[in-house]
């Protein structure tokens, strides 16, 4: 499609509010082998359960039908593998179903909860995502990772994903990045950035204090691209509880927190990249038509949209989610974010797709110091801290769980429990992690409003999730 | 030695000749740390799938014949009449009706530049192409889509001109029929069973 109806513009609503009530992880790691899967995803509901003061037990009281986020039953080698977790977590004969959009199968499944409460279906959902991405060798993990691209046309080159970003680093590099040394270094520094934030959370699979060097110098995967440029392969679990506003009221009567809106859209595009036809920029609520007439003239080869450069689905997904939640202008009325980082490339790129900064403009984000939780040129809080979490590329990619982990690590900030679920030393102790001597409280003071991408191939599916504390909705 | 497996279609069914499986069996996996005690099993498996190209076939057949096949849109109600895809698409993105099978191997050969590019130093399991794979991805004069493939001769850089070249001795019946040198290549540099 090139071109929308009126009908397809209609802007997304919910019958009733819904609000995220409580969440819950696993520990994240390239490999648990200690334990099945059905015990990260207990792991993942208890820790749910007791951030708002219940037991498993009463919480499972509450739920009424369930959503299952697991995207590649291949590496796991177990179909219907939904039916086994909800049968270990004790919640049959409810009804339940499987939800599957790649590396945005976390997001994908907050949607289909957040409309089964919102429909009137169910007062009380759980989401629940995972992954297992250890029961094969890496290369053959690349392979079946591989297969998410269009088997005949593009799998069998080089049966790697890092590949098909690859081919978008090398064009946006030239395009935007005009080629220059200097944009290869930002994009090493948001390596640097999330890696470094693993550091602070003890969930994470990759702690690293690194250097803009080191990702620069780091083996090639598929040039330009290099292996710190590169997302986690992961295995781990994360949760959340939708409900309407009297149940949430209800079941976080004794808990610390309070529950937030939520609003969940969603956007797509071909899984072949090579099938994206020129079209018109669909415009955010703080863009206009004017600042892209030039576009082709300020960065030559720039005109041509989505092309290799822009993630229309992405653009899509905020552009029915603002609307939806009443969000005018993402750098003024959010206070965080967690972007799906897949590739330090594909973060640039979303900054645009979302509004952050116009497109051929996303480097700035970084270069301002405006996604870091405090900007390092200022001191001064950063203006919308990105992936404080450590995001795909420093604390996880278990590919079902991510868009859920995202949207728990929002969550956390807006609860204001940020430094409690993270500095806890028992949890430190528990996933055998060190906590470092220079750990830092990242919780971002004051936030109120948050957003999280889940995305999906390059580019086929991507969600925005909008929290919001409810005494500050837009 | 066991025979690899065939299929071929008769009277519409899968007739199959050969072993299409392998029997290997399961080994314990131990923990080293803790007395070896038991901790899983690895699960050994070795299958080959059926896969039919569909309306897409005779994209796949002509590779191998030194084409290169494309379609366009000839449905005089589409608001996009016209639109000429490569990848070879078989049904309109827009009105949905049969696409047209068109041969561009001309159009490729002398209107073929490279859009964006990578050098890919890793591959996951199973590839077949020699490593470092340089991928490109191709702009045709009057087509609306970029085809991805890979360059066998030469240098990638965004706009330079390049030929196809097929893979006419023992293809494979895949994508990998097709690849590309720059243009001014001479057919000695080609690889071994391709030709221009």
């Amino acid at each position: 499609m090139i071109k929308f109806s009126k009908q397809q513009l209609k802007i997304p609503k919910l019958m009733r509010p819904v609000y995220l009530v409580t969440a819950g992880q696993s520990k994240f790691g390239r490999a648990i082998p200690e334990k099945r899967t059905e015990e990260l995803c207990i792991d993942a509901l208890t820790q749910a359960s007791e951030l708002i003061g219940m037991s498993p037990a009463e919480l499972k009281s509450y739920i009424h039908s369930c959503y299952y986020g697991h995207f590649a039953d291949h590496f796991g080698d177990q179909l219907l593998g939904e039916a086994v977790i909800h049968d270990r977590l004790g919640l049959d004969p409810l009804g339940n179903i499987g939800v599957k959009t790649g590396g945005a199968t976390g997001g994908s499944t907050l949607w289909e909860a957040v409309k089964a409460v919102a429909s009137g279906y169910s007062d009380c959902v759980l989401a629940m995502g995972w992954e297992r991405m250890d029961e094969v060798p890496t290369d053959e993990g690349n392979f079946l990772i591989s297969c998410a691209a269009d088997k005949d046309w593009e799998s069998p080159l080089g049966h790697i994903y890092t590949g098909y970003y690859a081919v978008m680093a090398q064009r946006y590099w030239q395009i935007f990045g005009k080629a220059e040394d200097s944009f290869r270094r930002t994009l090493a520094e948001i390596a640097v950035k999330h890696h470094g934030y693993a550091r602070m959370n003890p969930y994470a699979q990759s702690p690293m204090k690194i250097t803009v060097d080191d990702v620069i110098n780091s083996p090639v995967v598929a040039y330009p691209l290099r292996a710190l440029d590169c997302c986690l392969m992961s295995v781990g679990a994360a949760c959340a509880i939708i409900c309407d506003e009297k149940t949430a009221e209800e079941m976080t009567k004794d808990s610390p927190h309070k529950p937030l809106r939520i609003w969940v859209a969603a956007g797509s595009h071909t899984l072949r990249p090579a099938d994206r036809r020129d079209m018109e920029i669909p415009l955010l609520p703080n863009e206009n038509a004017d600042q892209y007439k030039d576009l082709g003239k300020r960065f030559p080869g720039g005109d041509r949209y989505p092309g290799f450069t822009g993630f229309l689905g992405a653009r899509m997904a905020a552009w029915y989610g603002y609307r939806m939640a009443g969000v005018k202008d993402p750098l003024e009325d959010l206070d965080l974010v967690e972007l799906h980082d897949a590739f330090t490339i594909s973060d640039v790129q979303t900054y645009e797709d979302i509004g952050i900064r116009p497109y051929g403009e996303g480097r700035d984000y970084v270069e301002s110091g405006d996604c870091y939780h405090t900007n390092p040129k200022t001191g001064k809080p950063g203006k919308l801290p990105s992936n404080i979490s450590g995001g795909l590329i420093g604390c996880m990619h278990a590919v079902g769980a991510t868009g859920i982990m995202q949207t728990f690590e929002v969550a956390t900030h807006i609860w204001n429990r940020w430094a409690e679920i993270h500095g806890d030393d028992k949890r430190w102790k528990e996933f055998g992690r060190k906590k470092p001597k220079d750990w830092t409280d990242l919780q971002v003071k004051g936030a109120k409003r948050g957003m999280a991408i889940s995305h999906a191939g390059v580019g086929s599916h991507v969600t925005s999730t909008i929290l919001m504390d409810p005494d500050h909705l837009l | 030695m066991s025979m690899i497996g065939q299929v071929f279609v008769k009277g519409g069914k899968y007739k199959l000749k050969g072993n299409f499986h392998h029997l290997t069996p399961n080994m314990p996996i131990r923990n080293a740390d803790d007395g070896w005690k038991l901790m899983g099993v690895t699960n050994p498996r070795d299958m080959t799938y059926i896969h039919m190209y569909g309306g897409e076939a005779p994209f796949f057949e002509a590779l191998g014949e030194g084409k290169l096949l494309g379609t366009r849109c000839d449905n005089p109600d589409c608001e996009y009449k016209g639109t000429v895809y490569q990848p070879f698409r078989i049904h309109c993105a827009d009105c949905l009706g049969k696409n047209t099978v068109i041969d561009m191997t001309e159009t490729a050969k002398k209107k073929a530049i490279i859009h964006t590019f990578m050098v890919c130093e890793r591959s996951g399991a199973f590839n077949l192409l020699d490593k470092p794979i340089k991928f490109i991805n191709i702009e045709f004069e009057g087509v609306d889509t970029i085809l991805m493939s890979y360059l066998s001769v030469g240098e990638p850089e965004i706009g330079k001109k390049v030929v196809p070249i097929f893979r006419t001795k023992n293809p494979t019946y895949t994508i990998l029929d097709l690849s590309w040198v720059l243009e001014g290549t001479p057919k000695e540099e080609l690889p071994e069973g391709f030709s221009f």
